[in-house]
């Protein structure tokens, strides 16, 4: 079932989707939630879409089932998208006729500022939850928020399930679950400030950024009790070198942006490189150019993440298409840039970032310490902060905790890191650094690949269109079509020896991406000469759903 | 006992009469008189020939991007604030590219020393205007003579009440040094803007032409008072003071931190049982 709840911003419509979404995830049900909203934070019309159902589900669904219209314009607009079994729930001054919109009187059962919560309580009602469970998730919100409003939601709570128990018998009650799964909400941002303070994140400077936001609010509401430091700088330049700085000084640390502010830390890419100093860099894209669309989704910025940066140095690029994933990968980005040395990517974008998913809490006590290597003595006096070794990596010291000084500059230097113009030795230090691009590679997670051998059919993706493409193939191969998916979670490096006998195997090869340039599709036939065959692109600032694709391949 | 030697002593590349000679000596007598070991300092520079400065110097060094070194250094101090950490760059780093990063570091007031060589030109690009260059100032690049107003540092870092702000003249070396011994101990944010010549670029604001103007503050004068320091701030013509003009004793910016007074962020593990609770909460 997919529930869509429409609003303009101030009328607490995110509230009632998160409560709404947190007492489905508590009754046991699995959710995909997509929030649509718009750059403002007053009027305008925002959706927060859930959909929900008794088993694991991995995409958003086009057609609503039930369409929660907090006011008018949600009517007009979101009607035509109701399906065959669709119901709306309104105000009772609205003016349809249709059999399946409940009216609510909202004016009786609430005042207008709590209008949202009396919605909460009719949707509720609706779908068969249970009251006390939904009670005792709106006490957890607001208990926190604003403890003074909890009796007053409460009763407004009783009197809309009240009122909904007496109505008309509901068709779209959800199925009860038997043996419900215990599970936690979150969305893609949360799971990348958890993963990475799992992975032993200490430092953390950003400036703020729709629809990177998120990640540092969650790491400064935990960062005095895991231990971190957490700091808004005065803009995006100053956000990664200062945690350029921290990382040097011995933090793992990290920053997160959008594209326009990744374009203003791009010079300390080049910078972080440069020095060999570990950074994870978080870039949850939005549409662009420039400030686009600021709050919509898109996976447009593939190239200018892997080119940015003047001169050349190694990297890694990686790209969660589940929030299990935004967990992980963020984990396998720390471990990346702490034992290479260097900057390693992370592509996100508003969809995913936004998006709550219920899933299994993550097993942090088992998880393998993501420790940096850093030496505690080096036996070589003076000590080389860039010695030159097989691998190109080479043995960190760190500045003040030994009596070894600890060299690192932006110019090319000397293995002891002071600026040097000796061209025999640049030559040398361009090799010792781009060698460490041959451990990276041995590291690539490789893309993963679902569905019929030999498929007619093989649909290709990265990022987070990942639960779409799972879904449209799915619902094509229940009609009889010979259908498979692979899907890169890792974008950067490419082994071409990992996926090339996928693409040849398959009769017809679709790229499926939030782009209008086929961007991850371009990588792959630079560097393997494969040309795709059909292209599925979005870039409305919508996210990819399993109808888009279907519509699209018709 | 930290002798000079410890500190080194190495060929630089600037050109013969520079500034920057007399500044790096009084830089090394100040860490002396401090005794400081070496590995217990971290200087963090820009781009600029000033810039160069700590690659002739034995300590810890992070030479960054130009314009960006205060961000590095509040990163640094924050993550191990048992460093002392020293910014060393130009007057076209530090008030130019990097202007907005000076007014944060002034308004958070990180325990970090600035020293910025001021000789109102660029010299490294071979003799532009810098943000401090007077109206006039003809360079190739402004061959009508500049049109802005100079920037003046002291003044702006006066008004935002930074913890510690001095002004100082490179031909002045002891004076210099001992100002630069006192911003290292300052807790807080510490300016020291250093006038210096630049014999290549800048024929206008020559060795004579400071020398002439560049007066030590009387004995009697307060830092601590702010209106006497605004007006010195402005003071910039016939005669400039030189001297601590400001100071106050707002506490650092490291101190807003809890997490900090367990210590710096090296090392420290991730305390899983608590992260467990955490995720938890997600229920």
């Amino acid at each position: 079932m997919n529930i869509l709840i429409g609003g303009e911003a101030g009328q607490g419509l995110v509230t009632v989707g998160e409560i709404l979404a947190k007492s489905l995830v508590r009754s046991g049900y699995y959710i995909v939630v997509t929030q649509s909203y718009m750059s403002r934070i007053r009027g305008g019309h925002n959706t927060f879409a859930i959909r929900v159902s008794t088993e694991e589900i991995l995409a958003p669904q086009e057609p609503v089932d039930l369409l929660v219209a907090l006011n008018d314009e949600t009517l007009t607009l979101h009607q035509k998208e109701l399906s065959s079994r669709g119901r709306i729930v309104a105000d009772q001054g609205c003016t349809l006729e249709e059999k399946n919109c409940i009216k609510v009187p909202y004016g009786h059962l609430a005042a207008d500022k709590f209008s949202n919560i009396a919605a909460l309580g009719v949707v509720c009602s609706l779908l068969g939850l249970d009251e006390a469970l939904v009670g005792r998730t709106l006490e957890d919100f607001f208990g926190k928020k604003n403890p003074g409003l909890i009796e007053e939601n409460r009763r407004i709570l009783s009197e809309a399930f009240r009122w909904t128990s007496a109505q008309p018998t509901f068709a779209g009650k959800l199925p009860p679950l038997s043996n419900p799964p215990s599970r936690v909400m979150m969305q893609g941002n949360e799971a990348i400030a958890l993963g990475a303070i799992s992975a032993g994140l200490k430092f953390f400077s950003f400036y703020p950024m729709t629809p990177s936001t998120s990640i540092g609010l969650t790491l400064a509401r935990l960062a005095g009790k895991m231990g971190l430091l957490v700091e808004q700088a005065e803009d995006e330049i100053a956000a990664i070198n200062m945690a350029i700085g921290a990382s040097f000084a011995g933090a793992p640390s990290m920053v997160a942006t959008s594209g326009g502010g990744f374009a203003l830390m791009v010079e300390g890419v080049s910078l972080a490189a440069m020095t060999e100093t570990p950074i994870v860099i978080v870039i949850a894209q939005r549409p662009g150019p420039a400030t686009g669309l600021p709050t919509r989704t898109e996976q447009g910025d593939l190239n200018f993440v892997l080119h940015s940066g003047h001169g050349e140095f190694p990297r890694a690029i990686f790209a969660p298409g589940t929030v299990e994933e935004c967990f992980d990968l963020t984990r396998q980005a720390f471990a990346l840039a702490e034992n290479y040395q260097g900057p390693v990517f992370i592509l996100t974008d508003q969809f995913l970032s936004d998006s709550y998913r219920s899933l299994k809490p993550f097993e942090v006590a088992t998880l393998p310490p993501i420790q940096p290597p850093i030496d505690a003595v080096s036996s070589d006096l003076p000590y080389h902060r860039f010695a030159i070794t097989d691998s190109g990596v080479s043995p960190r010291l760190l500045p003040g905790l030994s009596e070894y000084l600890v060299v690192a500059g932006s110019d090319e230097h000397t293995e002891d890191g002071h600026l040097t113009e000796d061209l025999s030795l640049r030559k040398q230090m361009v090799e010792k650094r781009l060698k460490k691009m041959d451990g990276i590679r041995q590291e690539v997670i490789p893309p993963e690949r679902q569905g019929d051998q030999n498929p007619d059919l093989l649909l290709v993706s990265w990022g987070s269109s990942k639960g779409s493409c799972l879904e449209a193939a799915s619902m094509m191969r229940s009609s009889g079509q010979r259908v498979a998916s692979l899907h890169f979670s890792q974008v950067w490096p490419m082994v071409p020896e990992q996926f090339m006998g996928f693409l040849q195997d398959a009769r017809q090869v679709v790229g499926v991406e939030g782009n209008a340039t086929g961007q991850l599709a371009s990588l792959i036939r630079q560097a393997t000469g494969f040309e795709f065959h059909q292209r599925v692109y979005r870039y409305d600032g919508l996210p990819i759903t399993p109808e888009y694709i279907l519509r699209l391949l018709k | 006992m930290v002798t000079l030697d410890a500190y080194g002593n190495y060929e630089t590349a600037w050109c013969p009469g520079c500034g920057n000679f007399s500044i790096q000596k009084a830089v090394k007598k100040a860490l002396v008189a401090s005794q400081l070991p070496p590995h217990r300092v971290l200087f963090v520079s820009g781009i600029g020939q000033a810039a160069k400065a700590p690659h002739y110097l034995n300590v810890n060094l992070f030479d960054g991007l130009h314009g960006r070194s205060l961000p590095v250094a509040t990163g640094a101090k924050l993550t191990n604030p048992g460093l002392t950490v020293i910014v060393e760059s130009g007057d076209g780093c530090n008030y130019g590219e990097g202007g907005n990063h000076f007014l944060a570091a002034i308004r958070r007031n990180i325990d970090v020393t600035l020293l910025v060589h001021n000789n109102q030109v660029y010299g490294l690009t071979k003799g532009q205007a810098s943000p401090t260059s007077e109206p006039g100032f003809i360079t190739k690049a402004q061959p009508e003579g500049v049109a802005s107003v100079p920037f003046n540092p002291v003044a702006v870092a006066v008004t935002m009440r930074a913890g510690f702000v001095a002004r100082a003249f490179s031909g002045l070396e002891d004076h210099l040094s001992g100002l630069i011994q006192q911003a290292i101990a300052h807790r807080g944010f510490s300016l020291i803007d250093i006038l210096q010549p630049c014999v290549s670029f800048n024929k206008v604001n020559t060795f004579s032409w400071y020398k002439k103007r560049c007066r030590e503050l009387p004995s009697d004068y307060d830092p601590k008072n702010r209106e006497a320091a605004l007006k010195v701030a402005e003071e910039w013509g016939d005669r400039i003071p030189i001297g601590v003009i400001s100071r106050n004793d707002r506490p650092p910016f490291e101190d807003n931190f809890p997490v900090l007074q367990e210590g710096r962020l090296v090392g420290r593990q991730v305390d899983r049982n608590l992260l467990a609770k955490v995720i938890e909460s997600y229920r």
